[in-house]
């Protein structure tokens, strides 16, 4: 069982005008803020990473041993079909120990199937909480549409040249470097947790964990790796996806102004902040966190309530970046337009040009 | 022989070199102990005639009285107590029910003193709230399934909202009846509740025309006598509460012994003067949920849709199935009062043996209407016996939204748990209509000790709030994690949704 | 001036009035050393009427236009110009006793060890006076007029 506490690094970039780069500007940075981790676990997601095969659920997935790898292969073979499967290409040389095996899927599914479930996505979604639950020694690290995860135990850098960041190419990119409180020896349990093209990478810690939880078990999502990330993960699906709420009402919602802040604002603001509260009380995210989140669309970083951890932002041009520390960003640009601090439970929106959301 | 010997259970012990023979002793006890015999200068005491309620000790202005329990000893006997012995002679004497006042006071465990919180540290600032924001603020009410935005012109909010009650602190007083006590101590809950920014209840009494000024703090109730029930009754109040059951005496109606039947009861209760109120057991109108629906829905067109209605129900074995009834009823709060809760007057068998502790109810109860994805269709309003803002937090964490106290406002007041409210003689003012006695309880005073309950328990609350690094009322609502079970069994345990002490997350 | 007021509708009768102002205008100022030990037994300067259940403390009410003022002989009884009250000085006060018949309210009594006269004199030199301070529930009130 994982448990994710602690101080971390966080880092987002992403190029608004859908413009695609490598990913070696997300391993510098990260690396750049290494004192911020302790080696335990280090990730990066990426969009805009498989442009051929854009249409296919890309399935990052890990194995314990090649019998988990038959029967998830199976598994998926029932359901989808197999545009191409292979291993994801590594870099030998590097301070990384004991990787598991590591292969990528890229997936259609099938006829059949697509026809008769009620969504595919939930379909895809429902697919992952089997395989993850049910095959011993499998994990989905990632289940987006021309996105990917990569992650695994090492520093955050290494991580970057493991898995050969630098030969990727895409519109935005997240990473994160872990500082685990527990000792920590799975790859799975590393940032960024994901859910179809959602990535959540995350510093901080839930209070109110067990009220989301359970708020989210009302609706058929089951937190089985008890981390915060899941979490957040989850609230971003149902809040996003399922119920099409814009990425500000979001913020509203997981980092609710105080009630002396609402009565501040205009009517009409007011009972829409105060319906908020109302409905999605037990969706508020308690407790300090810095996260940014990655989709199709863009990425989102936000803080908590009261901004008990760190998170700056800056543009140039079409670029966005985000970062637990400015020196990340210094890192990879050395003169931006504009820098600042965001205000708790106010989201930095990156979106790309031409998307929805 | 017919004579057999005295069930008293208090002696009075007097420091005979510290009393002045003021007399005040003798003037105020209401069950005529304490006399002075003036021919040897000394104040005798009649111990049989004690019922503990403190009243001398705390009046005598040199504190030479102490009030002690002790009786005429039996050999011990775990299973034949003296109060069992005791019970058994006063029946056969008088063919009666036994009746008492106040909760169950039997040893079944009491949950709160068996889990424990938890507090952030190091991975997790705790917050400290006395300098920054801490969220008490609870509303009561249906919560709507989702929020609709028109974002067509400037966002506004498309979704109605059903009508809530804003309380600023989740603690309100339960409902006791204007007859069960004194009109000074119904004020002073009226005020406290208005000042403090909370609610009070009416209890089965109705609501005196004196305290109508207080309805937008007010929650009237509708219990099966129907007693001061008017349409005006109805729309005075901010919500409207059906009392099917309480705690205290699951099964059976209220009693208001004749006795206590005044002018001002008959009046505010429309009966006659020195007539016993008796409530039905049933709701004659309630058989079954089809008929509460109804009524849920009476009362809703009466006050044209404004106001939350909700229901009370005792917590017996099947608190939850009947619960989720009552939700699906169109019920917008439901009230669980468990075994412990207080009452005026109640036969000591039923008090003592009928419901369960409101600990596991709350538990099972928000478990069920989540597991039926209905939750947020009616607000959890738990009673019975919270004694300290501890109890209200782990409440709140099994998954109520508030909490409703009844004896703790009492004791708050002045009451010492005595038990003997149903004799109509309260020493402190408080369970009685004797103007000889209501004197006693000054509203001005009453309303600051309640209004000092609340503060401090709030305070308390936001303290335990921060310590576990959460500022906002709603995030430890049904936090389940914070919890931990002390000494409890696997099926406890289960039956709480909570872990057992040692387990991390 | 400040006065004391009683609010009947919380008065319960206890007395406990009558037994701190006697200990305050006793020799010890204690509750038990007055009552058990001085002689002459010390009196209150105020009273507990009652019937039935109507029950209320009086005390000299330090009347603006005061009859026992006009009624001393030697001009004992005086208004003290400081606080306003009525103050009877007792080495001018040859015990006629016609301040205690003109009184309306019978709140002067006889005095016990001399033959002067006794009533409330606001607790001259305490912060509160003691009525006021020992009240159960609250019923005397220091206000002002």
């Amino acid at each position: 069982m994982e448990v994710d506490r602690g101080g971390c690094s966080l880092f987002g970039v992403m190029d608004e005008s859908g413009k695609r780069f490598s990913g070696a500007q997300a391993t510098s940075a990260i690396a750049k803020m290494q004192d911020r981790e302790n080696g335990l676990g280090g990730g990066f997601a990426g969009y805009g990473i498989y442009p051929r095969f854009k249409n296919c659920y890309a399935f990052h997935l890990l194995y314990d041993n090649e019998k988990a790898e038959e029967s998830t292969e199976r598994c998926l073979e029932e359901n989808y079909s197999i545009e191409k499967a292979e291993p994801i290409p590594t870099r030998k040389k590097t301070t990384i120990e004991n990787p598991p095996l590591l292969w990528r899927y890229f997936l259609t599914v099938k006829e059949t199937k697509a026809n008769s479930e009620p969504g595919q996505e939930d379909f895809v979604v429902s697919t992952v909480m089997k395989i993850n639950g049910e095959i011993d020694g499998a994990f989905v690290i990632s289940s987006g549409k021309n996105m990917g995860i990569f992650k695994g135990v090492g520093f955050a850098g290494e991580i970057g040249k493991f898995f050969r960041l630098e030969e990727y190419k895409g519109y935005a990119w997240t990473a994160h470097g872990r500082f685990p409180t527990n000792t920590v020896g799975w790859w799975g349990g590393a940032h960024p947790f994901g859910l179809l093209d959602w990535s959540v990478v995350h510093n901080g810690e839930i209070s109110s964990y067990g009220t989301n939880k359970r708020y989210l078990e009302n609706f058929g999502y089951r937190c089985a790796l008890f981390t915060d990330t899941e979490v957040i993960t989850y609230l971003f699906d149902l809040l996003a996806r399922k119920y099409g709420f814009g990425f500000d009402v979001i913020g509203r919602i997981l980092a609710a102004p105080f009630w002396d802040e609402i009565e501040r604002l205009p009517e009409s603001q007011r009972e829409i902040c105060k319906a908020l509260r109302l409905a999605y009380g037990s969706a508020l995210v308690n407790g300090p966190f810095a996260t940014i989140v990655g989709h199709t669309g863009g990425i989102v970083g936000i803080n908590d309530r009261i901004k008990l951890r760190p998170l700056v932002a800056a543009r140039k041009g079409s670029m966005l970046y985000m970062s637990s520390e400015e020196s990340g960003i210094r890192e990879v640009c050395q003169s931006p337009d504009k820098v600042w601090m965001p205000e708790a439970g106010e989201p930095v929106v990156g979106r790309l040009e031409g998307a929805h959301g | 022989m017919v004579k057999s010997t005295p069930p008293f259970g208090f002696t009075i012990d007097r420091d005979d070199e510290k009393c002045i023979r003021c007399q005040a002793c003798v003037r105020m006890c209401s069950n005529d102990v304490h006399a002075y015999d003036a021919e040897k200068d000394v104040i005798v005491s009649d111990s049989t005639k004690c019922v503990g309620c403190h009243f001398c000790e705390a009046i005598c202005p040199t504190s030479s009285l102490t009030v002690e329990r002790t009786q005429s000893q039996y050999r011990e006997n775990f299973n034949w107590t003296a109060e069992v012995i005791n019970d058994i002679k006063s029946q056969a004497g008088s063919g009666g029910v036994i009746l008492t006042g106040m909760g169950c006071d039997k040893p079944y465990t009491n949950y709160w003193d068996r889990i424990v919180l938890n507090a952030s540290q190091v991975t997790n600032p705790s917050i400290d709230p006395l300098r920054e924001p801490m969220e008490l603020r609870t509303f009561i009410g249906r919560k709507p399934d989702r929020v609709e935005i028109d974002s067509s012109g400037e966002p506004k909010l498309a979704t109605e909202i059903s009508p809530q009650l804003e309380l600023e602190t989740p603690i309100m007083f339960s409902a006791m009846s204007y007859g069960s006590i004194s009109y000074n101590a119904s004020l002073a809950l009226a005020r406290a509740a208005s000042d403090f920014g909370t609610f009070w209840n009416t209890g089965e009494g109705g609501l005196h025309k004196d305290f109508y000024k207080y309805g937008p703090r007010t929650i009237v109730q509708v219990a099966s006598g129907r007693f001061g029930v008017t349409r005006e009754y109805l729309n005075t109040g901010a919500a409207i509460e059906i009392k099917v059951g309480q705690g205290a005496k699951p099964g059976i109606g209220g009693h208001l012994p004749g006795e206590k039947v005044t002018e001002s009861i008959s009046e505010t209760r429309m009966i006659p003067i020195g007539t016993d109120a008796l409530s039905p057991a049933p709701h004659h109108d309630i058989y079954s949920i089809e008929d509460l629906r109804q009524l849920i829905y009476a009362l809703k067109e009466a006050t044209r849709y404004k106001k939350p209605v909700g229901v009370k129900i005792a917590a017996v074995h099947n608190v939850a199935p009947i619960s989720s009834g009552i939700v699906r009823a169109g019920a917008d709060f439901i009230v669980i009062d468990g075994v412990r809760g207080g009452t005026g007057a109640a036969p000591k068998v039923i008090r003592d043996n009928v419901g369960i502790p409101i600990e596991i109810a709350a538990a099972v109860v928000d478990s069920r209407l989540r597991e039926e994805g209905i939750r947020n269709q009616a607000s959890l309003i738990v009673a019975g016996g919270f004694r300290r803002s501890s109890d209200v937090v782990k409440a709140i964490a099994l998954g109520a939204d508030a909490v409703y106290i009844a004896t703790s406002a009492l004791v708050a007041m002045g009451c010492t748990i005595c038990q003997k409210c149903y004799t109509g003689k309260c020493n402190w003012g408080i369970a009685t209509q004797d103007p000889y006695l209501t004197k006693r309880l000054n509203p001005e005073i009453a309303t600051r000790r309640l209004k000092n309950l609340l503060r401090a328990w709030s305070l308390e609350i936001k303290e335990m709030m921060g310590g576990m690094g959460i500022n906002a009322i709603e995030s430890l609502r049904g936090n389940r994690e914070q919890l931990r079970g002390v000494g409890l069994s696997e099926v406890e345990l289960e039956m709480l949704g909570i872990k057992h002490v040692g387990e991390a997350w | 001036m400040k006065k004391i007021r009683i609010r009947e509708q919380y008065c319960m009768g206890c007395r406990l009035c009558e037994i701190y102002c006697a200990v305050q205008h006793s020799k010890s100022k204690d509750l038990v050393k007055a009552y058990r030990g001085e002689y002459p037994k010390p009196v209150p300067r105020i009273l507990v009427e009652e019937k039935d259940y109507l029950s209320f403390a009086i005390q000299c009410r330090h009347c603006d236009d005061a009859p026992c003022i006009r009624a001393c002989i030697t001009g004992a009884m005086r208004r003290d110009p400081k606080t306003g009250a009525v103050l009877c000085d007792e080495d001018k006060c040859v015990g006629c006793w016609m301040c205690i018949m003109m009184c309306p309210f019978g709140v002067i009594g006889r005095g016990r060890e001399k033959k002067v006269i006794s009533k409330c004199d606001m607790c001259i030199g305490a912060e509160e006076p003691a009525c006021v301070k020992h009240c159960p529930n609250e019923a005397l009130v220091l206000e002002d007029e």
